[in-house]
Parts: structure tokens; C-alpha cells; sequence
């Protein structure tokens, strides 16, 4: 077995492209999550983003307006859903899968006329010199600026969770939204503002699927990413930086296993394919082990309506 | 992420019901039902199996009634979507994906008064015929081809399951290809679904960086094709043209074309001469098509597949003519002895030379 022919840099090109869409969504689903909200249309805004989007990069030619109309698609629709669950106090478990089977048929009607056509590809970021230093250079200077974007985004998003004041209003919502409402926020516009963002995330991230990862438009091209993107939120004990964590390592082993099969190692295909499954279960059989930390990371009012009654 | 499909199946046999509430006024038409495993957006499978019943709306008009779920996965779920179907007062019901083989089975149990009709299975019943193409004919063709071009003489293969319609399929191409090409090789990538762009795009980009020239899939998407086309490489449509993803890319492909089957079993449901049968028809009767060569191929390779097409549509020529040997050197055909189609229908081991072991 050769081995010295897996070169390890196209094989972090493919597992970015497989680990991004995962990280976009599932970051902005943190935020939503961290707000109190459980939105499982995650699939649905994804589609929808990678339909808007793609619409958007064909018609007008460029791909940073078909991401930008992919995040307003995507936190379009999750208006939808902030408006049932916000204030008509819909079943927010109910509401998601709802909007995922809208999301889902809408896009498919949306995408008909876009079948077989060529989206403009996203130039790539070089940087003079840098770029064409061997591996490193390849390794970490000469993506596309979505992968950059998203890494920042993680950042953004500690950041503002963390060290801002408006980040602690948000994770009180998420926490005690009686003790927020109490104080003076406005739970619900709160919500409805973590709600679009997380519709936006997964939205740019549905895009990088239909722009970047397969350069086409085909129905349900989505495939189910939208639902690791919420075990991955899980998985990452609502801890932004191991969302980073959770979505490389899932399309790592992605890759790593179709890159081993197609070199030839004689491992069945249908254990190496149930790999990232198994490991996401066994870290979440892990933390979960400790009941105490495990109900401390999960915000307390997940899932819950919330109600002013004054 | 089944309870969403169940929901979305329950939601579309709403429409279903619906639908065909409205034709009480016209007679009693036949109902048709389809279930598929993809989109029939998928531009592959699903969506030709979808084009068969369009034909059979087509073809007998207000007659006929049809109905379709799509996006059910295989398994209990399935269970469930043809238990509503049937329920529904469907007539016959087309099960279109491998893996409904046992579903369809136990509810056709429970309904002797619905035929059930499930395609690319072994399991008959009463009132459950299966049908299937022989895609192998046309993998043998298109096998000709790859083994001619490659230039590093390097096929990438993206397979879906392993079940004896696939094994089959890696099987005739390899022997063609080997046959044009001593020197081919190759590489199977299993990738446990018949539907996931994101997916099949991630086996094709790792088959390219191993050297591969030339893919051959059997998923049901055209990601590999737009991943071809962007990578340089060279690949064919699978079920559908799919010309559009692949103007360079693409060499030809196997076309499935279901309508005519579809409309004849319609028909016999309607004349009350439906009986549980087993179809597997291939290029001769035109299930399986050959989709038009690229300029690309040289014409003497062109001529070549050609031969090899009309021959297998005259019954001069079968893919799987001994000497075959099986993987581990057991002789399988002798020289001469073409394969029976009880062993072809259960294939699970692959022809000697291909490098890999098949998973079971």
C-alpha cells in the first residue's frame, strides 16, 4: 500500500469543503440555540440558501451575490418561523420540521429552471508570495474566502457570546427568559434576531454546497447536512470553538475514508462510513456521562415558548 | 431526520388523496402509485423512473390516475408509505428502489387485492412482480469505452451498496474495460448512499487525486459529472443523459428508460391479465438505452461499442462469456459459458483482477 500518494493537502481541501456548510449552520444554530430556541429547520434554511443562491450567482454572475442572497434567503424563511414560534407561540419542535418540509418543497419548485447549469466559480484567495509556499502556503493561504469567513464567524460569535453585554442579554434569554423579560428585554425581538441569524448562517452554508462543494443545483442536494449540523451543536456542548472541532472532524473522517477507499486499503467501506456516526455518539455518551455538566452547558430554556403575560 | 421524511410522505399521500378525489367523475380510471427512494429531481434515477410514469399518464389519458411519494427512505418507513398508498384504493403500486424488497412483500401480504410491482429485487409473490433492467449491457458498453480511454488507465468507480445489481455492474464493466485495456485498473469507492451530492462530489474529487481519469458511478446524482467536468477528467451519465453537467466531461451513458414496461403492466391491470411475473429486459427491448457518444471517442472505439451494443441487442454477444475467473482464482465460467441469470441476479463476489475486497 502506498501511502505516500494520499497527499495530505488535496485531502484538507476536501475536508474543508465537506466540514464547512456543517460549520455555518451549525454555528448560527448555536446562537439560536444559546437565545432558547430549537429550530430544526435547519435542513429546510439550507436548501433554501442553496437554491437563492444559486439562482443569485447565475443570474447576476458572481458568487459573492449569490452568498448574499443565499443569507437573506435562508434568514428569510426562518422568519417564518420566528413569527410562529415567537408570536404565535407555536411548538417550536413542530414549527422546525415544518419549515424543513416547506424549505425542502420550495426550493425544489424555485430550483426547476436551474437544472444543468454552470454556476461562476469563487475565485480562490492568493496571497502574493504566501500562497506558493509549499503546503503551508496550499494548507492554509489558498482557500476560498467562505472557509475564511466561517472561521471568523466562530470567532465573531464567541466573542460576542462571551465578551459583550448584548451577548449576555442573548444567553439570558436563553437561560431564565422570565429574568430577562423581567429586566427589561424584549425576549421575543431577541429571539426573533438569534432566529435570522441562525436562518442566514445555514443559508451561506446550503450555498457553499450548490457554489463550492458540488458546483450544481439538484433537489434535496442538502442531503441531510442540516440535521449533523444540529447534533454537531450538541456535540459542542454549545461551545462555539468545538463546533470548529465537531464539523472538521466529521467531514475529516469523511474524506479520510473516501480518500482510503479510493487508494485501495482493504478496510470495509460500511464500518469507515459509520465512523463519524460512532465517534459523534461516544463523545456524546462521554459528556454526557457527567449529568451535572452536561445540564449545566445546554441553555435551560431550550425549547421553551415564552410568553408576557403583562 | 426519518420522522421528517415520514411526515413528508404523509404530506404528499394528502395530496395524493386529494388528487384523486376529484376523478369519481370521470369512471373508475386505474390508480397508478410510484414510490421513490431520491427526488424526482434528482436527475437520475428517481426522476427516470418518474419520466416511465408521465408516459403512462400520457398514454391512456384520463384512464389513468397516478400518484407518487418521493424521498422515502428504504425500510420501515417505506412500510408505512405503501400501507397509505394501498389503502388509498391504489391499484398497482411501483416500489422502485432495491432496498423496498421486503417492505413491499409484507404489504402485499396485507393487500391480495393490489399488485405490487418492485423493481431490481429477487422476491416475488402473488400479487409482487419484479422488473429490472440489465444495466450490465449497458455497463459492458460504456466499459469498452473507459477501458479505451484512460490515459493512466485508471477507472474510478463510484459504487452505492453493495448488493448484486452493483457488484454486477463493477463486474461487466471491468471485464470490458480489461478486455480493450490489459493494463486497467479499478478503484471502488463505496459511498452507502443512492443519494448524496456532497457526498458522491467528496468520492470523485479523492478518485481524481488518486489518479483516476475516468469515473464510472452508480449513484444517482450528477455531482461526479459537474466534478469531472470542473476536475478535466472524463465520466459517463448514470440513468439520465446528463449531458448538461458534463458537456466535456461526459462519454456517454446508460439510460434507463422504464415507460414502456410501466404502460404495459398499466395495461395489463386494466385488461385483468396482470400476473406475478419477472421482467429483466436490457438494450434489445430498449429499457436500456446508450446514450450518444462524445466526439470525444475515437471512431474506431466508437465502432467498437457500437458492435459490442448491436451484438448484445442480437443475443450474439453476453457480457459475462467464460473464461471468467472469480477474485480469489476459482474458475467461475469456463471459456465459452455465458452466465445464467440466477447467478447474475445474486452476485456477490467480484471477477478476478479487480483489487479490493468487496464488502458484504
Amino acid at each position: 500500500m502506498d501511502f505516500s500518494s494520499l497527499d495530505p493537502v488535496a485531502m484538507m481541501v476536501l475536508l474543508i469543503g465537506a466540514a464547512t456548510p456543517i460549520l455555518l449552520a451549525a454555528i448560527g444554530e448555536l446562537v439560536v440555540e444559546k437565545a432558547g430556541v430549537l429550530n430544526l429547520g435547519v435542513e429546510g434554511m439550507m436548501i433554501i440558501g442553496a437554491v437563492t443562491g444559486f439562482i443569485a450567482a447565475t443570474t447576476t454572475g458572481s458568487p459573492m451575490l449569490g452568498l448574499l442572497a443565499a443569507a437573506l434567503g435562508g434568514a428569510a424563511v426562518s422568519m417564518l418561523f420566528a413569527f410562529l414560534t415567537q408570536y404565535l407561540l407555536s411548538s417550536q419542535v413542530a414549527t422546525g420540521l415544518a419549515l424543513t418540509l416547506f424549505g425542502l418543497g420550495l426550493a425544489a419548485l424555485m430550483g426547476t429552471s436551474y437544472n444543468g447549469i454552470k454556476p461562476p466559480r469563487m475565485a480562490r484567495l492568493e496571497v502574493e508570495g504566501v500562497s506558493d509556499i509549499p503546503v503551508v502556503g496550499e494548507l492554509f493561504f489558498s482557500h476560498d474566502p467562505v472557509i475564511y469567513f466561517s472561521l471568523f464567524l466562530v470567532f465573531a460569535v464567541w466573542y460576542f457570546l462571551n465578551r459583550t453585554r448584548s451577548g449576555l442579554v442573548l444567553r439570558a434569554c436563553g437561560e431564565n427568559h422570565d429574568a430577562a423579560h423581567s429586566l427589561g428585554y424584549n425576549v421575543q425581538l431577541i429571539r426573533f434576531g438569534a432566529i435570522m441569524f441562525g436562518g442566514a448562517c445555514a443559508g451561506l452554508g446550503g450555498a457553499y454546497v450548490s457554489l463550492v462543494r458540488v458546483p450544481q443545483w439538484t433537489e434535496g442536494m442538502t442531503a441531510g447536512v442540516g440535521w449533523i449540523a444540529l447534533a454537531i451543536v450538541v456535540f459542542a456542548a454549545w461551545k462555539p470553538w468545538r463546533v470548529i472541532l465537531g464539523a472538521y472532524m466529521f467531514g475529516g473522517i469523511t474524506i479520510l475514508q473516501l480518500s482510503l477507499q479510493a487508494l485501495g486499503v482493504s478496510i470495509s467501506g460500511a464500518y469507515l462510513s459509520m465512523t463519524p456516526y460512532i465517534v459523534t455518539i461516544v463523545v456524546l455518551v462521554i459528556m454526557s456521562a457527567d449529568r451535572k455538566r452536561a445540564s449545566l452547558n445546554a441553555p435551560a430554556c431550550l425549547g421553551t415558548s415564552f410568553h408576557a403575560s403583562h | 431526520m426519518k420522522f421528517t421524511k415520514t411526515l413528508a410522505a404523509a404530506a404528499a399521500m394528502g395530496f395524493a388523496l386529494a388528487g384523486s378525489a376529484y376523478a369519481g367523475s370521470h369512471g373508475e380510471p386505474v390508480k397508478a402509485g410510484f414510490i421513490y427512494v431520491g427526488p424526482v429531481g434528482d436527475l437520475g434515477w428517481s426522476y427516470e423512473h418518474d419520466q416511465g410514469r408521465l408516459e403512462v399518464e400520457e398514454h391512456f389519458g384520463d384512464a389513468v390516475e397516478t400518484s407518487f411519494v418521493e424521498s422515502v427512505p428504504e425500510g420501515a418507513d417505506a412500510e408505512r408509505v405503501m400501507t397509505q398508498m394501498a389503502r388509498s384504493g391504489v391499484d398497482i403500486i411501483f416500489t422502485t428502489s432495491f432496498g423496498y424488497m421486503d417492505p413491499t412483500l409484507n404489504v402485499a401480504e396485507n393487500f391480495p387485492d393490489v399488485v405490487f410491482e418492485h423493481a431490481t429485487g429477487y422476491k416475488r409473490a402473488d400479487n409482487v412482480s419484479t422488473y429490472s433492467a440489465r444495466f450490465y449491457e449497458g455497463r459492458h458498453v460504456i466499459g469498452l469505452i473507459a477501458g479505451s480511454m484512460t490515459e493512466t488507465n485508471q477507472v474510478g468507480y463510484i459504487a452505492s451498496f453493495p448488493i448484486p445489481e452493483v457488484v454486477r455492474g463493477i463486474n461487466a464493466a471491468y471485464l470490458a474495460a480489461k478486455s480493450v485495456n490489459p493494463d486497467v485498473e479499478f478503484k471502488v469507492v463505496w459511498v452507502y448512499t443512492w443519494f448524496d451530492p456532497g457526498k458522491e462530489a467528496d468520492a470523485a474529487n479523492a478518485l481524481i487525486e488518486q489518479g483516476v481519469d475516468v469515473i464510472m458511478q452508480h449513484t444517482d446524482s450528477p455531482a461526479a459529472m459537474t466534478i469531472a467536468e470542473e476536475k478535466g477528467v472524463m465520466a459517463f451519465g448514470q440513468a439520465s443523459d446528463m449531458m448538461a453537467f458534463g458537456p466535456t466531461a461526459r462519454l456517454s451513458s446508460i439510460i434507463d428508460n422504464w415507460g414502456p414496461y410501466y404502460v404495459a403492466r398499466v395495461q395489463a391491470v386494466m385488461d385483468g391479465t396482470w400476473e406475478s411475473t419477472d421482467t429483466w429486459d436490457g438494450i434489445a427491448p430498449g429499457m436500456v438505452e446508450i446514450g450518444a457518444f462524445s466526439d470525444r471517442i475515437p471512431a474506431d472505439v466508437q465502432a467498437l461499442a457500437q458492435a459490442a451494443s448491436d451484438a448484445i441487442a442480437a443475443g450474439d454477444l453476453h457480457p459475462f462469456t467464460g473464461p471468467i475467473n472469480k477474485q480469489d482464482g476459482s474458475a467461475w465460467l469456463a471459456a465459452g459459458e455465458t452466465a445464467d441469470d440466477g447467478t447474475l441476479a445474486g452476485m456477490n463476489f467480484y471477477v478476478e483482477g479487480i483489487s479490493g475486497d468487496l464488502p458484504n
